[in-house]
């Protein structure tokens, strides 16, 4: 944060130094609502102005997106090359508006009025006036350099051919973007495309790819057909909820945000749309991944495998799948039976209000009237709570589950790499002995022509041998990454679904609380 | 209400609002139910075991008991249906709330039916009580006569005289709120019930949920995936506490608002049975009527004499039934509450207990070294 005292900031109507205490700030403009970036590595941008909070991203995205993007994709043009962060305050940034904080997933109109007191720079909008504590919690975290939101999923056309697109916003103060802030809007095949260009990156193999949510035929014509009733508004939600890890395990992951079509997929006014997606639906992709491992276990040459790490974690990859598979069956039976609460709930409380209707004892009526609004309200908390099971729990087993498939073709790949390093020695053994023979048989055009497919042997195999090491090296790292991840998501997942609980209960506790007098009062 | 007594009537030697249903004792196929109830006098206790069949001989001795005219238009406290052992799906279902758990709801309602019967000025001076409360012997076992008072065994002729016009007002509207109520407190009952079924199965899928998390220790020594297992024990226990909680929700469902729409719903058919019966002999009272106007001069007589004895009968019905209604009234209101304060404030107990693990478990979690 001392960098920017060098700097000398524009005049920004509440504070003098940006890079001061971030408590003072948040005091101090509140109106304002500063801003505040809390960088880990790219430190000289503490740019102040610039980024808000990434790092709360993942609880309340939308708010933290919902602003500028429109009018930072157009007016910031080429306004800012971020390679050097110290001129961020130099550059014209665009005027944004800021009154309009953390509207969630309403669908902003983009021409909100520009600020009018800042000419020059200007933060890019503040979420909201971000409480103290907040900051303290902020500050103790680390923050992602690139932060992405899924949003504001929108249907586009009519009948069979309709499809829906999301905005798909993203923060950064990484130089390689051009921008701070920025979105564009996407649909579930470019998901799709981006999946299947990474996937065949060679630079890539080894690592543990994300893979986006299945196709459903049944899900999406539902949407297409309208997207009013229940059922597609959630599969919607859904999608857009797993499109958001999706693009958040992927910049997440330090080797596949350097990849340019990742950065393309997030900046690019129009992406072209991608083609070859069909063989991505659920069922399509775990056949892919299976067709991979019985292909390896049909190897002949038999892999000696020097190194019983990959074995083992090979097994435990296996094992842990069908745990979590059965996790997920468990925790899909527990959401259905929440929702059938749900409905019987209501059924109920509906036959209360028909039963306090006819009782002409007033006190009783009332009460019994009562009991049908508490009934209702309870409806509500069930929903939630159902939703809460499935969103928390069900839908990150179901990502586990596909990253472990996943993982288990980065494996493959290890042995798919390890078996071309066999065959090209193999080859080459076989380049060796023919050279040798037409030695014997002194042919000498042909002797040239052998030994120079000699060398060019050597060099693949050195190649693959230092590919197959690399893979190794890298299918490690991802393993342990992966399970880093894990960990510590799972148990901020399950800490979220607790304080879910517990609000829930408490909200249980006011409606009995409300309704005893009531009860009491019957005479 | 029977101020004066011409002679001794036959009082019960045992407190009436305190009778217990404490056990129930499964052998094969009977039921046996302990039922305790406090002497009046002294501090001692009766304590006798009693079967469905003790029940129905009970139930019988009230409907039929005599000299007691006007006794058509009494309410007679409902007796749950028979319970099985083993019981079939239709069984199980016709008992509704009753049929839950091991018996416990079926032991209360005997026990409200009891208490109501001794609670009943008429009913409570019949012997049969005294002696279902307090001889050791079981009562006389004899196959349950033909219970002519119990409308499912009516003609189906009869039925049509359901919808007969009253003479008058009161009794009509009575009949007329009363059907109303019944169908809606019935729906309510088994809403009610499907509402707690439901509860039960979340119960039992968290359960499972919890099992399964149990099982999920990885090996290795990877601190990252130790830490996974730790967290997934750590949440199997949050969904053992769920698994208790909804359970329990569940039990105080059952044990105060179930157990009360299920009474409420039974009472609200046995006051239609006896406007039923009140209705009936109003049938009979008109038709005798008629034939009194229209008899010969031969018959004329005898016809005003059964006229006479069908509007006697039928006017003290209309008394007992009179009184009947207005104390049905306040008991069921006041029987309704009870409920609904005991549900209210059993639920909140619960719910209070519960949001109190669900913090205990977040500061666990959040303790958690990682």
């Amino acid at each position: 944060m001392a960098a920017s005292s060098d700097r000398n900031p524009p005049p920004f109507p509440a504070t003098e130094d940006p890079g001061a205490g971030r408590a003072d700030m948040a005091d101090g403009d509140s109106d304002e609502g500063e801003d505040i970036f809390v960088s880990n590595s790219n430190n000289p941008v503490a740019v102040s102005r610039g980024v808000s909070q990434p790092d709360h991203v993942n609880e309340m995205p939308p708010d933290l997106f919902s602003e500028e993007e429109a009018n930072n994709t157009t007016a910031r043009s080429n306004g800012v090359h971020s390679d050097d962060d110290n001129d961020l305050f130099a550059e014209a940034h665009v005027e944004l508006s800021t009154d309009k904080p953390g509207s969630a997933r309403k669908e902003l109109s983009t021409s909100s009025g520009t600020h009018p007191a800042s000419s020059i720079t200007q933060s890019p909008a503040a979420m909201q006036p971000t409480s103290l504590e907040q900051l303290e919690d902020e500050e103790a975290k680390d923050s992602f350099d690139v932060d992405v939101a899924v949003t504001n999923p929108e249907k586009v056309g009519d009948g069979m051919n309709a499809y829906v697109t999301y905005k798909v916003s993203t923060r950064t103060s990484l130089p390689m973007f051009k921008s701070k802030a920025f979105s564009a809007r996407r649909r579930y095949s470019d998901f799709l495309g981006l999946y299947e260009k990474l996937s065949v990156k060679q630079s890539l193999h080894g690592c543990i790819i994300p893979p986006p949510p299945e196709k459903s035929v049944v899900g999406m014509t539902k949407v297409k057909v309208g997207m009013d009733d229940p059922s597609s508004v959630e599969f919607v939600e859904r999608r857009r909820a797993a499109l958001e890890r999706y693009l958040q395990r992927i910049v997440s992951h330090p080797l596949l945000l350097q990849d340019p079509d990742v950065r393309e997929f997030l900046e690019r006014e129009d992406l072209p749309r991608a083609v070859s997606t069909q063989t991505l639906s659920g069922a399509g992709f775990l056949k892919m991944i299976n067709k991979a491992s019985d292909a390896v276990n049909k190897m002949t040459i038999k892999m000696n495998e020097s190194d019983t790490w990959f074995e083992d974690k090979f097994q435990e990859v296996e094992s842990e799948e069908q745990q979590l598979r059965k996790l997920h069956a468990l925790v899909d039976s527990l959401v259905n039976h929440r929702k059938e609460l749900c409905g019987n709930t209501a059924i109920f409380a509906k036959s209360m209000a028909m039963l306090g209707n006819s009782e002409d004892n007033t006190a009783l009526s009332r009460a019994l009237s009562q009991l049908a609004e508490v009934e209702d309200k309870m409806e509500q908390l069930h929903q939630e709570q159902a939703a809460s099971d499935f969103f928390i729990f069900e839908e990150l087993l179901a990502d586990y589950i596909r990253l472990l498939g996943a993982m288990r073709g980065c494996f493959d790949q290890r042995m798919r790499a390890w078996q071309r390093w066999q065959e090209a020695q193999s080859t080459l053994q076989k380049k060796r002995e023919s050279e040798a023979k037409l030695l014997w048989a002194n042919k000498p055009d042909k002797l040239q022509q052998a030994k120079e497919e000699i060398t060019e042997w050597e060099a693949r195999v050195t190649q693959y041998e230092r590919d197959f090491d690399r893979i190794g090296v890298t299918v490690r790292k991802e393993v342990l990454r992966f399970e880093k991840e894990k960990a510590k998501d799972f148990k901020s997942q399950i800490i979220k679904y607790l304080e879910a609980m517990q609000q829930s209960q408490q909200r249980l506790i006011k409606f009995w609380e409300a309704f005893l007098p009531e009860a009491k009062a019957i005479a | 209400m029977m101020e004066e007594v011409k002679e001794v009537t036959p009082c019960l030697s045992v407190h009436g609002h305190n009778i217990k249903v404490t056990e129930v004792l499964k052998d094969r196929d009977t039921l046996t139910f302990l039922i305790v109830s406090q002497k009046l006098s002294g501090t001692g206790e009766y304590h006798v075991d009693r079967t469905y069949d003790d029940f129905e001989w009970l139930q019988q001795q009230l409907f039929f008991q005599e000299d007691m005219p006007g006794i058509e238009g009494v309410i007679f406290p409902p007796l749950p249906a028979k319970p099985q052992v083993n019981a079939s799906a239709k069984v199980i279902k016709q008992l509704g709330f009753l049929g839950l758990g091991e018996w416990q709801p079926y032991c209360k309602a005997l026990e409200a039916f009891l208490r109501q019967v001794t609670a009943h000025s008429i009913l409570s001076k019949n012997k049969a009580v005294e002696i279902f409360l307090t001889s050791s012997d079981p009562p006389g076992r004899q196959r349950a006569r033909k219970n002519i008072f119990n409308r499912l065994s009516q003609a189906v002729e009869e039925m049509r005289k359901e919808g007969h016009k009253d003479v008058d007002e009161f009794f009509q509207t009575e009949r007329d709120h009363n059907l109303v109520l019944t169908g809606c407190t019935k729906t309510a009952a088994e809403r009610f019930l499907d509402v707690v079924l439901t509860e039960q199965k979340i119960a039992v899928a968290s359960g499972y949920f919890s099992a399964a998390l149990h099982l999920c220790v990885e090996p290795g020594e990877n601190p990252d995936t130790q830490a996974f297992s730790k967290a997934c024990v750590k949440l199997s226990e949050v969904f053992d506490s769920m698994k208790k909680n909804m359970a329990r929700v569940a039990e105080n469902n059952v044990s105060t608002l179930g157990l009360g729409l299920d009474l409420e719903s039974r009472y609200q058919e046995a006051e239609k049975e006896m406007l039923f019966r009140r209705t009936c002999k109003l049938v009979e009272l008109e038709t005798a009527k008629r034939n009194a106007e229209k008899a010969k001069p031969v018959k004329k007589a005898a016809m005003e004499e059964v006229r006479k004895a069908a509007e006697t009968e039928f006017d003290l019905i209309c008394g007992v039934a009179k009184q009947e209604i207005a104390l049905f009234h306040s008991v069921r209101v006041e029987m309704l509450q009870q409920a609904l304060v005991q549900w209210c404030e059993k639920q909140l107990c619960t719910a209070k207990e519960s949001a109190d693990q669900f913090g205990q478990h977040l500061q666990a979690f959040r303790g958690m070294a990682w």
